[in-house]
């Protein structure tokens, strides 16, 4: 996958799951305070990532620190990459 | 002590009939049928039973999606009735958050879809590493009640009485008593189901679902009728707003009837089988705590379901109880059984009755069983400006619920 194309699953996979704008989801929104997750979402979150990517991250610490629609494009890449 | 005098105030209703109070009741006095034939029930093997009166046109986006995480079909049924109640009503929003305002809602299980889907996907590897967080919040007991008193920030008493075909007869005779007891000003009290081929199985595998009207949905179930075959399974919800008679007249608010009576008991003879003396003593408690006399009853809201038992034995305790002068009808022929919600719809309905004068037949009865015999059937609507009238529920597991209303119009 080209990092284009893991960007745009990720962000098609959380505004199916989460009901959000498209519009509203730049790398700069606060994932909280911009798109209006909570803690409940996270944890669906992680599922819905490690669903769309095949990849397990729900015990990773770094994931607590995502605050940004970026943050998570920039984590995903990581995983992505470290699993090529 | 002395005890407070609760009023009906506000009505929701999500049924197959329609999602509001006057919907319901037009429906219901035009004789409307919200049984279909359900295509997918085919695919469950040994399911005889293709019919169900299920909820249309219902639009879940409409509700904000955190709110609507938590739910499945039978909690967006009752966060919809709960929300008409409260506008019918003009309830204070204020009040909700001030602890003096409570909710009593029931259902028969959580929910059976959001349990399916789980465990489809939980025995392919037995992992709960795909389990999202809000299905605990769909299948817990009290996920109505729950979810519609998060849902409107009510921060009174929250219970979630479970007993079948009784939950929410039992649930408005328990937001009763609590408010005639002075422990809540004001309560959204009654309940919810949704639609899933194993409640028409579980009545199936009893040889008391309806089997033999498939290709003709609307002439079943048949309430008290030579020809009926059993149940045909429904869904939706019912939600009243009772409240302090007082309090409700100090606000201004409309009243549409009086909770006068309520009783519920336990038929200890069978867990699946009525018992006429049983049926009877529900009723004639539930007359006792009106205070009044059983010859003062202008109307029979029946459980009546189209079974052959259940049918039977409630024709026969009614008429040891009121005789044949009395007008009886069920709404079961209309409607289907909602389930939990069936006793606050029915009840609605009631009430809709009541204010509009006149009284719905019974759908689908047109040759009254012998053994059914003895009562005033209503087999055609009837003008009517009833006072007192009685409302019964009774489910399985030997539960027996009864109310009674005073009408309004009276005082």
């Amino acid at each position: 996958m080209t990092e284009q194309e893991v960007i745009e699953l990720i962000d098609s996979s959380l505004a199916e799951e989460f009901e959000l704008e498209r519009a509203d989801m730049t790398p700069e929104a606060n994932i909280y305070e911009d798109l209006g997750l909570d803690s409940l979402d996270t944890v669906d979150m992680v599922i819905v990532l490690e669903g769309a990517f095949s990849f397990k991250i729900r015990e990773e610490e770094s994931v607590r620190a995502i605050r940004t629609l970026g943050d998570i494009h920039r984590f995903v890449l990581e995983k992505v990459a470290q699993n090529s | 002590m002395s005890l407070e005098s609760v009023v009906v105030t506000g009505v929701g209703i999500v049924s197959p009939l329609g999602h509001s109070l006057d919907l319901l009741t037009d429906a219901l006095l035009a004789g409307e049928s919200g049984v279909r034939n359900v295509p997918e029930l085919e695919k469950v093997g040994g399911l005889r039973s293709r019919l169900a009166a299920t909820v249309e046109g219902i639009n879940p986006k409409q509700i904000p999606r955190k709110i609507r995480r938590s739910m499945s079909n039978m909690s967006i049924y009752a966060y919809l009735a709960s929300q008409q109640a409260l506008e019918m009503a003009a309830y204070p929003t204020a009040a909700l958050s001030a602890g003096r305002t409570g909710v009593v809602i029931g259902s028969t299980l959580g929910s059976t879809a959001t349990s399916e889907s789980f465990f489809a996907d939980y025995f392919t590897d037995y992992s709960l590493e795909r389990m999202k967080s809000g299905l605990f919040f769909q299948i817990m007991g009290h996920s109505c009640a729950a979810n519609v008193a998060q849902s409107l920030g009510i921060t009174g008493r929250v219970l979630a009485p479970s007993a079948a075909c009784a939950t929410s007869c039992q649930a408005i005779g328990y937001a009763y008593e609590q408010i005639a007891f002075g422990r809540q000003d004001a309560i959204l009290c009654g309940g919810a189901d949704e639609f899933h081929p194993l409640t028409a199985a579980t009545f199936d595998i009893m040889h008391a679902a309806s089997t033999g009207y498939n290709q003709d949905p609307s002439q079943s179930p048949r309430p008290f009728d030579a020809a009926r075959d059993g149940i045909v399974c429904g869904e939706g919800s019912g939600v009243l707003l009772l409240e302090k008679k007082s309090v409700a007249e100090a606000r201004g608010a409309t009243i549409l009837a009086e909770l006068v009576g309520f009783a519920t008991t336990s038929d200890t003879s069978s867990i699946a089988n009525p018992d006429i003396g049983a049926m009877y003593e529900c009723m004639r408690l539930a007359v006792a705590d009106a205070g009044i006399s059983a010859s003062e009853l202008d109307y029979v809201n029946a459980h009546a379901t189209g079974t052959q038992q259940g049918d039977v034995a409630e024709a026969q305790a009614i008429r040891q109880l009121v005789g044949d002068q009395v007008p009886v009808s069920s709404f079961k022929g209309h409607l289907g059984h909602t389930m939990a919600a069936s006793g606050a719809i029915e009840l609605s309905a009631s009430i809709g009755m009541m204010r509009c004068g006149e009284l719905a037949a019974t759908r689908n009865l047109q040759q009254v069983d012998e053994a059914c015999a003895g009562l005033l059937h209503l087999q055609q609507n009837q003008t009517a400006q009833p006072k007192y009238i009685l409302k019964n529920n009774f489910a399985m597991g030997g539960i027996n619920s009864t109310v009674i209303l005073r009408s309004s119009k009276h005082d």
